[in-house]
């Protein structure tokens, strides 16, 4: 019931937006909200089912993106005739590296001089990589700087990559996992703050792979384009049809000006309704996954472990198995709601991947939606990023009203509006401070013991 | 004699010295973060933007005594400044303390709900940071940049390498000297100190022999925004002040305490310097230092360099990760639970 | 007596743990309290210290009713407490630690850390080194030295010897014994019944938090029924 209400009025302040902004802002919130929603599902998971703390979001969702470059890209062909082998080679040295530093450890563990050997494998296999990786990197970037200089992707819808989004986040989740699980919840925290920062850095900074802070722009959309809608008869037919009553009253020249515009309109709001659309079926999909997980005799242990670690170990279950089991499907999720965001922004920026959006926003979703229940991370997802975006222009028009008094060209003035739009960071502080101390259960609480 | 002077004063100047500050600004923000995390025993995160807000008060405050004309001769008027920050940074910490942390103590909260507050107002001072002071980069050192510059340094000894020294540079390693002194002479010898020590040994124990709680977390607060402000403002002065830079040395920090052993301030300082000469020497390009020591044909292409600058931060997570495996408690024992 | 609790009932929230149960010790004597597993005796001596809400009883010191003060408040009344595990501050040194056992303390502290170091002379040989590093015993006796360092008029110590081996266990009573000598009244709770009844002026036998027997300790040794139920045979 509270749901309800809460995804009422939560319908209402998007319908507000609708008609004192524009349906073109509210659209855009709308599919904004729904990728939140789905990474704070991901989130949820972790924190909400089995109390992990993770501050690595976004170099999660930063995978995501770059799933949708690699997946849905073209192959620059020259690039790769130019460095490929040794790219590959440079993979292979790395991987063999990485193998017989493992190996050279198991072997020599306990014996003397066993971190003189492991290292001493570890710089051979360094030494061996950078060899090939230099000259593979040189080539890969001098072709056609300005336009490819990287290796491109595999040319597939990239809709794919909402999957392979996923493999890569739980990749690395399960690299992070076999560390940082099992110590002290803080040294989770910190390890994977740690991994998302890393993770960033080698994307802003691999151009051969991700064209690093050039971007990649222009990717393929799982969508039909505007320009194409436009020209197409059967699109300009519906909205005739739709827009009928608008129409009558018109005839001739205006009435084709008039068509011509709503023709333009309405392309912009149906691509974004596919995008929702999509958006709102991974929702759905995810949302029953978790539903019926968290609900499963699975679900319970998972639980079972979170509310008493030690009992649940006692009892037999394998918690740090569980815990790695947990964190991987979580980071998965947070993996693919990152490529639903490349394939809506139809670009990759790694420069704008940053801790405070990407990781602690998620954070304050979970939160005040509610850790633990998934309903409420889909409200909190939904109702925070609203309060992101609208905190803004609010905040300006608060400051706008509260200096009215002063000059024009006051520098106080300006300097406050110049800077108003950072204190939504402030106001969500303060929204995650009031919620843990006064709502601890969020909008939508965790049903326990309801069984 | 002078072809083995040249590449150490090569590496004086551009790995012994920055290695030393940049270490000795690590071990006073890692202090904080230990000292915090062995009393109120959780990890905060709002450490780096604690560092960033004294670093604002005290850029403002600068920027007031400029406007006035006062300025300290050789030295950065940032000093004169700097009080203010400290004192504006304490008031802060302690009325989070008061409105925020004291509430989940009082309720005996786990230590992740304070690590979720201590986002909050890792939130809240960031929003406010860039409110007043904006997210740019700002430069606000003033007086002698150097104390002796490379040219007057090879004019001196007549070599072709030059080692140069910036005011800055000798200020923090002073600064982190005599800070490091005093907060162990503290420690060590007088009885609050030694209370605080006895309380992040056991706390149960410390409450029965009558010390009081509420006491020792307010001086482990005060401790740790005056070693924040400071350790900001050497940083700032150093290098440039940037609120997004300041976030970042979280990371570098938290591997420090944890490398050392959370809880123990000594292992914070070791550790400090681990972090920063590891991530100075590996991301320093040894062509140059090659070209003196390796015959003519063995001469390099490449920089020598082994990771790019942009990957310093993999750098202290590889520490932090091996510290992980092998002795999650770090080199001084520190707490794990 | 000098300190005394009457008919204290109460327990941690749930259900009462100590029914109607009395203790007390008078000066220069040892009152040991045992009784088998779960029969309340550390809750007992908790309630003493003022660690659980008493829901009826009171508890006097010397006279005076101190059923309301908290614990940090008794101790400076003068009862010292040795908890049962975790009672020394391993990462300071042995002084440190007497130091901090002073903390309420305003006076000059140096000539009890000496009275310290009289009844344990080990301590003043470890003075330097940390409590952490010592082996189990000596760690007893910084912890009992740690709680005298507020001269209290009561010392109460919960399992004393628990885990240490039996030489240690003797030499631990022997000091205790010493203690008591000097005029404190020593409250401890055993698991070694046996030998703790053997120094003990005053025994009281608990079981579910009441009063079974209560006698010297010489008389509880001597009776079958203890003899039979209690110390096995």
């Amino acid at each position: 019931m509270r749901a309800f209400i809460a995804f009422v009025i939560m319908a209402a302040l998007l319908a507000a937006v609708w008609h004192i902004q524009s349906p073109t802002v509210a659209l855009g919130m709308l599919n904004l909200c729904l990728i939140s929603a789905v990474m704070a599902l991901g989130v949820n998971i972790q924190w909400g089912y089995a109390g992990l703390f993770n501050v690595g979001i976004m170099g999660f969702a930063a995978l995501g993106g770059v799933a949708a470059v690699l997946v849905s890209k073209a192959p620059v062909a020259e690039a790769w005739s130019a460095g490929g082998s040794q790219i590959g080679l440079t993979a292979l040295c790395f991987l063999g590296t990485i193998t017989a530093t493992t190996f050279a450890h198991r072997k020599t563990k306990g014996r003397r001089g066993h971190f003189l050997i492991v290292m001493l494998v570890a710089v051979i296999g360094y030494i061996a990589t950078r060899h090939f990786y230099g000259p593979a990197v040189d080539a890969i970037e001098s072709v056609d700087p300005g336009k490819t200089g990287y290796l491109g992707g595999l040319g597939l819808p990239i809709m794919v990559s909402w999957i392979v989004g996923g493999l890569f986040a739980a990749g690395a989740a399960w690299l992070v996992g076999q560390i940082a699980l099992g110590l002290r919840a803080d040294y989770l925290a910190i390890a994977t703050l740690g991994i998302s920062e890393i993770i960033v850095a080698v994307l802003k900074n691999e151009d051969w792979l991700t064209r690093g802070v050039k971007n990649v722009t222009g990717l393929p959309r799982p969508v039909p384009y505007e320009v194409d809608l436009q020209q197409s008869a059967w699109f300009r037919e519906k909205v005739e049809a739709f827009a009928a009553e608008k129409l009558t009253s018109l005839s001739g020249a205006a009435r084709e000006e008039a068509l011509a515009g709503l023709i333009t309109e309405y392309s912009g709001l149906f691509v974004k309704l596919c995008y929702a659309g999509l958006f709102a079926i991974v929702l759905i999909v995810i949302l029953t996954l978790c539903v019926l997980a968290l609900n499963s005799p699975w679900g319970r242990m998972i639980r079972a472990i979170r509310d008493n670690e030690i009992a649940a170990e006692a009892m037999g279950k394998d918690v740090k198995g569980r815990h790695l089991q947990i964190f991987v499907l979580g980071s998965a999720v947070v993996g693919i709601a990152g490529a639903m965001l490349a394939t809506l922004d139809g670009q990759f920026t790694p420069g704008t991947y940053q801790p405070l959006r990407f990781t602690f926003l998620i954070w304050v979703m979970v939160v005040v939606g509610g850790s633990g229940n998934n309903l409420g991370a889909v409200i909190g997802g939904f109702f925070i990023w609203f309060l992101w975006v609208e905190a803004e222009p609010a905040g300006t028009w608060l400051i706008n009203l509260l200096t009215s008094g002063m000059a024009e060209t006051n520098w106080l003035r300006l300097h406050l509006i110049d800077n108003a739009q950072h204190m939504r960071v402030f106001v969500m502080g303060l929204v995650l401070l009031l919620v843990m101390r006064f709502t601890p259960g969020g909008i939508l609480p965790e049903r326990v013991k309801a069984r | 004699m002078t072809e083995w002077l040249n590449p150490l004063v090569l590496m004086a100047n551009f790995v012994l010295v920055p290695g030393l500050v940049y270490g000795a600004q690590l071990a006073l923000g890692a202090l904080g973060i230990t000292l915090v995390f062995g009393i109120l025993r959780f990890s905060n995160f709002a450490h780096g933007d604690t560092m960033a807000f004294g670093t604002m008060i005290t850029i403002l405050m600068t920027w007031l005594l400029q406007s006035w004309g006062v300025s300290l001769g050789p030295l950065p008027t940032a000093l004169l400044a700097l009080p203010i920050g400290i004192f504006l940074t304490i008031l802060f910490l302690l009325a989070t303390d008061r409105l925020v942390y004291r509430h989940y103590r009082d309720v005996r909260a786990k230590p992740i709900t304070f690590l979720m507050a201590s986002i909050g107002i890792m939130f809240m001072m960031n929003g406010l940071i860039r409110f007043i002071i904006g997210p740019g980069e700002q430069i606000f050192l003033d007086g002698d940049r150097f104390l002796m510059k490379a040219r007057e340094f090879k004019k001196l000894t007549g070599l072709d390498e030059g080692l140069g020294i910036r005011t800055s540079q000798v200020l923090t390693v002073v600064v982190a000297v005599v800070l490091v002194i005093l907060l162990f002479w503290f420690l060590q010898r007088t009885k609050t100190g030694k209370a605080m020590r006895a309380y992040s040994d056991n706390e149960t124990l410390a409450r029965l022999s009558g010390i009081d709680p509420e006491r020792v977390v307010k001086i482990t607060w005060i401790i740790a925004a005056g070693l924040a402000a400071i350790a900001g403002v050497l940083y700032g002065l150093d290098k440039s002040f940037k609120p997004f830079t300041y976030f970042q040395l979280l990371l570098p920090m938290f591997a420090a305490a944890i490398v050392g052993g959370l809880g123990k301030p000594i292992g914070a300082i070791v550790g400090g310097f681990i972090i920063a000469f590891s991530e100075v020497m590996l991301t320093y390009a040894y062509k140059k230092v090659g070209r003196y020591l390796l015959p003519e044909e063995w001469q390099p292409d490449g920089l020598l360099q082994l990771l790019s600058t942009d990957y310093k931060f993999a750098i202290s997570f590889v520490i932090l990760v091996v510290v992980l495996l092998v002795r999650p408690t770090g080199i001084f024992k520190g707490k794990v639970v | 007596m000098l300190l005394s609790g009457e008919n204290m009932t109460g327990g941690y929230g749930g259900a009462d743990i100590l029914k109607s149960c009395s203790i007390g010790v008078e000066r220069g004597e040892i009152a040991v309290i045992v009784g088998p597993n779960g029969a309340g005796k550390s809750t007992a001596m908790k309630a003493l210290l003022g660690m659980l809400d008493l829901r009826e009883g009171s508890v006097r010191l010397d006279g005076k009713d101190i059923s309301s003060l908290s614990p940090q408040a008794r101790i400076a009344e003068g009862i010292g407490f040795v908890p049962q595990t975790e009672n020394v501050f391993t990462g300071m040194t042995v002084e440190e630690n007497l130091e901090m056992g002073a903390y309420l303390r305003g006076d000059d502290i140096a000539e009890t850390i000496e009275q310290i170091y009289g009844l344990f002379p080990i301590l003043k040989e470890k003075r330097r080194q940390a409590a952490g590093e010592l082996s189990g015993g000596q760690r007893q006796q910084v912890a009992v030295g740690r709680a005298m360092m507020t001269r209290p008029s009561v010392l109460m110590l919960d399992e004393p010897t628990a885990g240490v081996s039996p030489i240690v266990m003797d030499e631990l009573f022997d000091r205790i014994i010493e203690v008591r000598n000097t005029g404190v009244a020593v409250l401890m709770v055993e698991q070694n019944a046996r030998q703790a009844l053997e120094i003990a002026d005053r025994g009281y036998v608990l079981v579910t938090g009441e009063n079974r027997f209560t006698d010297t300790g010489e008389a509880l040794l001597a009776d079958a029924e203890v003899r039979k139920s209690f110390l096995g045979g």
